[in-house]
């Protein structure tokens, strides 16, 4: 059998005596788009903290193109084609938007040990180019801390595919954002994953954008997977709805 | 007593309401030289109110006699104190513990705005808290009055002692300081038994060694690790405009011309502007792209200057290798240091590289047959072509500019670059592929390899070495020419030390000239939270920015 893009196999975690995550299993193929909801405190966060390397599982397997990362640092795992977005905003302040992205290039290049030249002329029309493909030319020499919260959860997604990654996480990539901007940014990211065929895993609380966009959904609930199916499957399973009902009018 | 600590109680309350209030919302460093005025303020006023001789303290009446244990005379006052300690500490356990105010103060620490939000008068418990602090050091003072007398310098001994013990125990832990300061006190007294030349490194040894075990100390928590974004203040470097490489520009000329103007004394004063200017640029490459707090400074540049004179004491080496050797080998030093503190961060962070800083600065002035210990090293002259004054200063300012320009290059290269990634936001920098380890620790051999060249041409316009240039003093010289120019500002590292040296030496003539060096300071920090430099990028920043950056 090919190895699948993710592999995610009795994934546990716990926290002191609370087990944040348990024995969560599924997998993510090329160019799908699979989305994990859940309520608050479901686990998701700590599912995307475990696939990226800055938790480590107690028990349990991920593989990436088959290969075992339960042990690796982010930066390895970064190495393996993985793109990361946080649910609250992780760029670099004191930089502009372009030298955010210009910065993440020289990583992707190996020319970030460079003492030699200077960073300003360096990947310039590269930088340009991904700031093109999420639709923030303009804010190119704006200081990240100026930006509204919707224009930087842009610049994550374009630091995140700095390293023409395979696989992308994003935690919550349309929080506090208006309903159209979120429908908006979905597309976009929708369309960039299914052009560069990679596969995307992403958390999401709003139902509208889950069931447009996502191919797949797994919904967690106190750390252990409830269901999992197209959004149509989802919508109908009874487990959901149960707790759905409970926590959220699943339309917020 | 009692009276003593409620004096300086009140006092610490009168300072914090009349001056630290007002600076709450500016960054902790510029906190800690608003504090590092008063120190110098209240040194003087001490000076000036009670003279300048030690004062014994009087045997405290009642208690004067010695107990006889196991065969040993012990002193009463002695076994007063062994019990007054403790039941101090239970005393502010039950306080912070049991009393409604202690627990505001404590939910304070732990999230300020939700207190507020409860309605809470956090000024009033600020100042609280003051003058619990002040009252405890004030009958700590009062307390060790019968045993040691009191004398000017014991503030400098007491406020690295102190320090040194919060951070062992680790920060908001109160029975962990209390635990660190028997343990330091127990070692310090069993040190001197087994290893005499050990008292003076003994409780930084302590430290270094507590924190490369346990990075937050006996009872801390990690503190919360910064994700980035939230945080607007951290500055914009800006790349030179055309009109700023003019007045770099004019600014080199005028510097290339002064000889032919100024008199001897001036061109003394310029070099050793330029020479600290120098050891800033490396400090605030530390602590501006790098990130990291650091208390040890003086131990590069103190290293540099004995690195420098050892080699032309011993090994007659000429002043030009032993300006090559004398970075090469600091950097080297750096490295080692920078290995074990890199890991940590914050306050920590800065001990460790304090605790290191006081080792060097012990072996030099313990090892008296190497280094020549107190008396130091003399007449380590410049190689001859370089003997002459004008000379000298031409050479100096030729290395020193070189370097805090080839600093300043290396910021906007991708190397500076990242650097500042992996301080923005060490989170989002792992997941780019960096280790962020492995940068900060380069950054710190760097930053200690230049501050090494300035220490190496400090000892050859000086013709001298002695260890007060690796002392605390010293760090935290370089700790305020950093923030007198502005951490944020990357020509902070020039203005700063011309500020302060130029300060140092209009004062220093007058008498109690650290009382005014003190207001100076404050007046400093009030008007210019962000250092001078960094005011005047602020106030006249766009008159030279290339619009390049766009304001929000």
């Amino acid at each position: 059998m090919m190895s699948r893009l993710l592999q995610v196999t009795n994934l546990s975690r716990s926290f002191g005596g609370v087990t944040a995550v348990k024995q969560v299993s599924f997998d993510l193929e090329d160019g799908q788009i699979l989305a994990m909801i859940g309520p608050n405190g479901a686990g998701k966060s700590t599912c995307f903290n475990l696939i990226n390397g800055q938790l480590h599982a107690d028990v349990g397997s991920i593989k990436i193109d088959g290969q075992e990362v339960v042990g690796l640092k982010p930066r390895h795992i970064w190495q393996l084609g993985v793109g990361r977005t946080f649910q609250v905003t992780a760029t670099f302040a004191s930089m502009t938007v372009l030298e955010n992205i210009q910065v993440a290039l020289a990583s992707f290049r190996k020319k970030a040990r460079s003492p030699l030249r200077k960073l300003r002329n360096l990947f310039r029309e590269e930088a340009m180019e991904l700031l093109h493909l999420v639709g923030i030319p303009d804010y190119a020499n704006l200081v990240c801390g100026v930006l509204a919260y919707g224009d930087l959860k842009r610049v994550e997604l374009a630091v995140a595919l700095t390293n023409q990654p395979r696989l992308l996480l994003m935690d919550e990539p349309t929080a506090g954002m208006e309903p159209a901007e979120r429908q908006r940014l979905m597309d976009l990211t929708s369309r960039i994953v299914r052009t560069r065929n990679i596969g995307a895993l992403f958390i999401e609380h709003d139902m509208d954008v889950v069931f447009t966009h996502a191919d797949r959904v797994v919904v967690l609930n106190r750390g252990e997977k409830i269901a999992e199916g197209t959004p149509g499957q989802v919508r109908q399973n009874d487990n959901v709805r149960a707790v759905y009902l409970g926590f959220d009018d699943a339309s917020s | 007593m009692l009276g003593a600590a409620l004096v300086v109680g009140v006092l610490g309350v009168f300072i914090e309401i009349s001056l630290l209030r007002r600076l709450y919302h500016v960054p902790e460093l510029f906190l800690l030289m608003a504090t590092f005025g008063i120190v110098l303020i209240l040194q003087d006023g001490t000076r000036w109110i009670f003279g300048a001789e030690d004062l014994l303290g009087p045997r405290a009446p009642g208690i004067e006699g010695s107990v006889n244990i196991m065969g040993s005379l012990m002193p009463q006052y002695d076994l007063v104190l062994i019990i007054i300690a403790p039941l101090v500490l239970g005393g502010i356990w039950l306080i912070f513990h049991r009393s409604r105010w202690g627990v505001l103060v404590r939910a304070a620490t732990e999230d300020r705005e939700m207190v507020s939000v409860l309605g809470v008068n956090q000024a009033r418990l600020y100042t609280g808290v003051f003058f619990l602090g002040s009252f405890l050091a004030g009958l700590g003072g009062a307390i060790q009055l019968p045993k040691g007398g009191a004398d000017l310098l014991m503030d400098m001994n007491v406020i690295a002692a102190a320090f040194v013990i919060v951070v062992v125990g680790g920060m908001g832990s109160i029975i962990g300081a209390y635990l660190a300061a028997v343990l330091i006190g127990e070692l310090s007294a069993f040190g001197i038994l087994i290893f005499p030349q050990s008292t003076l490194i003994m409780m930084f040894l302590v430290m270094a060694v507590v924190l490369v075990i346990r990075p937050y100390g006996f009872f801390g928590k990690s503190e919360a690790r910064r994700t980035g974004s939230e945080d607007a203040s951290l500055a914009l470097l800006q790349p030179a405009s055309k009109k700023l490489r003019l007045l770099g520009l004019i600014f080199l000329a005028v510097i290339g011309l002064l000889p032919l103007f100024a008199g001897s004394f001036q061109l003394i004063l310029m070099t050793e502007i330029a020479i600290f200017a120098l050891a800033s640029m490396g400090l605030y490459f530390i602590m501006g792209p790098g990130g990291m707090l650091s208390f040890g400074h003086a131990a590069f540049f103190g290293g540099g200057a004995y690195a420098a004179a050892l080699m032309v004491h011993y090994l007659q080496t000429p002043m030009e290798l032993a300006l090559v050797m004398a970075p090469l080998l600091i950097g080297l030093l750096a490295l080692i240091i920078g290995w074990f503190c890199v890991r940590l961060s914050g306050v920590y962070l800065a001990m460790l590289t304090l605790a290191f800083g006081q080792i060097c600065w012990s072996i030099v002035f313990q090892w008296g047959g190497f280094t020549g210990g107190d008396d130091g090293i003399l007449s380590i002259w410049p190689s001859k072509w370089a003997a002459d004054k004008l000379v000298f200063y031409y050479l100096t300012m030729v290395l020193s500019l070189g370097g805090i320009i080839a600093l300043r290059y290396l910021i906007f290269t991708p190397f500076g670059y990242t650097l500042r990634a992996c301080r923005d936001s060490a989170l989002r920098a792992g997941t780019l592929g960096i280790n962020t380890f492995k940068y900060q620790w380069a950054a710190f051999a760097v930053a200690g390899g230049f501050t090494g060249l300035a220490g190496g041409i400090y000892v050859f316009s000086k013709g001298s070495v002695f260890p007060d240039e690796m002392a605390i003093t010293r760090s935290f010289e370089f700790l305020l020419m950093v923030l007198l120019g502005g951490v944020d500002a990357i020509m902070g590292p020039i203005v700063g030390p011309a500020a302060f040296i130029w300060l140092h030496n209009t004062i220093s003539r007058i008498d109690f000239w650290q009382f005014i060096l003190g207001i100076v300071f404050i007046v400093l920090v009030v008007a210019f939270p962000q250092g001078i430099a960094g005011f005047f990028n602020q106030r006249f920043g766009r008159y030279f920015s290339e619009r390049y950056y766009q304001e929000g």
